[in-house]
């Protein structure tokens, strides 16, 4: 449906020849755009739903509060895919879990899942590729938070937190937490939770157009298998070399994504693009100076290190299965 | 009364301060408004996310921008 209508806008009101690289340009942008707005409102708002109904708090009174085996790692990293977080929220989310006496391995998994699994990204996974491979973005992302928090929560880390969160730790009240549930009845949530969604739209509308904007202009004027010959799947350190140059930099999911997209449609493989798309919106260098208030240096080395391999070898891992 | 915006200082946090202090000036009301972004203070009042609008030390909303209307119900108006 969206189709036919960038074809019609595209070609014969705009009235530009759909054979030329112009045409091809224009039409990508006006047919992804449109059906990414539509996606990440639809998407927003399921998750803003589900919110309204397990808070954050309710997690961490849950986890805090139930012996799970293992399974605290698992509905950490989901709560951190479907709980939409500014990324300044990551320090007090970070002290309140442990504050809370939730163990260092969940909170990081928590604290690795929240930005790599995030509505948004979803929704340009689910625009750009298609479902099959967001369902191997969303799976891998929470699996990779599962290991990784696992792995830094067998290593005792807890002497390299920060002293105050140290302090914080100890004075660990194992919160007899005053959370009182809102009893708001759902139909008077919903222009709530509808305006959430729009405004998570509309928060991230420019990154979009601009990211879709670059990727439809490769998108016409890049010839096909570009790439290909620097970071095809042959170059054993094609995935290496694209999740180091991710890493320390950020970027909004809302613009890697299309231009990702274009990447693989002139020839990088799949599994070194997702590799480099969660290495772009997981780790950072912004994030790094973020965590330093709870953190020593050596532990977010440490961190970092740990997701960065992992983030690596599930690169390889997808260009392998793909 | 007091009003507190707690927030470390991301977009959201601002927003949210902004709402605020239109709608104190807006309507001339005597509130002291303040913003905290000393992470240890913010802490004290045992919230997850920010940003987090506290009247009279009491946390009223937490984890997103309020609108005008939210803000002028809980200052009274």
């Amino acid at each position: 449906m969206i189709q036919p209508f960038a074809d019609w806008l595209v070609y014969s009101i705009f009235g530009i020849d759909a054979a030329t690289p112009l045409g091809v340009a224009v039409n990508f942008f006006v047919y992804d755009t449109i059906k990414i707005i539509i996606l990440l409102f639809c998407i927003s708002f399921v998750m803003g739903i589900i919110n309204a109904y397990f808070p954050i708090e309710r997690l961490r009174q849950y986890l805090t509060t139930h012996k799970l085996y293992g399974l605290d790692y698992f509905m950490a990293a989901l709560f951190g895919g479907i709980t939409p977080f500014c990324s300044c929220s990551s320090v007090p989310l970070f002290i309140g879990f442990v504050k809370g006496g939730i163990p260092l391995g969940v909170t990081l998994t928590f604290l690795i899942a929240s930005p790599l699994v995030s509505e948004v990204a979803i929704a340009m996974f689910l625009g750009s590729f298609g479902v099959k491979a967001t369902l191997i973005y969303v799976i891998s992302g929470t699996v990779l938070s599962m290991i990784a928090g696992y792995i830094l929560g067998r290593m005792r880390l807890e002497p390299y937190l920060s002293d105050w969160v140290k302090n914080a730790q100890m004075q660990s009240n194992a919160q007899s937490e005053r959370w009182e549930v809102e009893k708001t009845p759902f139909l008077k949530r919903l222009p709530t939770i509808t305006k959430e969604s729009w405004g998570i739209v509309r928060g991230v509308l420019l990154y979009i157009i601009i990211g879709i904007g670059i990727g439809a202009a490769m998108h016409g004027y890049v010839p096909e298998g570009f790439f290909e010959q620097y970071l095809s799947s042959e170059n054993w350190w094609g995935v290496p070399l694209a999740v180091v140059l991710a890493v320390p930099m950020y970027a909004n999911p809302a613009s890697v994504v299309p231009v990702i997209e274009v990447f693989v449609a002139k020839g990088i493989p799949l599994g070194t693009a997702i590799a480099f798309m969660m290495a772009i919106i997981g780790l950072s260098i912004p994030e790094a100076t973020m965590l330093k208030k709870v953190m020593t240096w050596r532990l977010i080395g440490i961190f970092f290190g740990v997701v960065t391999l992992l983030i690596i070898i599930s690169g390889y891992l997808f260009n392998w299965i793909l | 009364m007091e009003v507190k915006v707690l927030g470390p200082g991301c977009a959201k946090c601002k927003t949210a301060y902004n709402v605020v202090e239109k709608v104190i000036k807006e309507n001339n009301l005597d509130v002291v408004l303040t913003k905290v972004d000393d992470i240890m203070e913010m802490m004290s009042y045992n919230i997850l996310s920010t940003p987090a609008i506290v009247v009279d030390s009491e946390v009223k909303i937490k984890g997103r921008v309020p609108s005008e209307n939210e803000i002028k119900e809980l200052l009274g108006l």
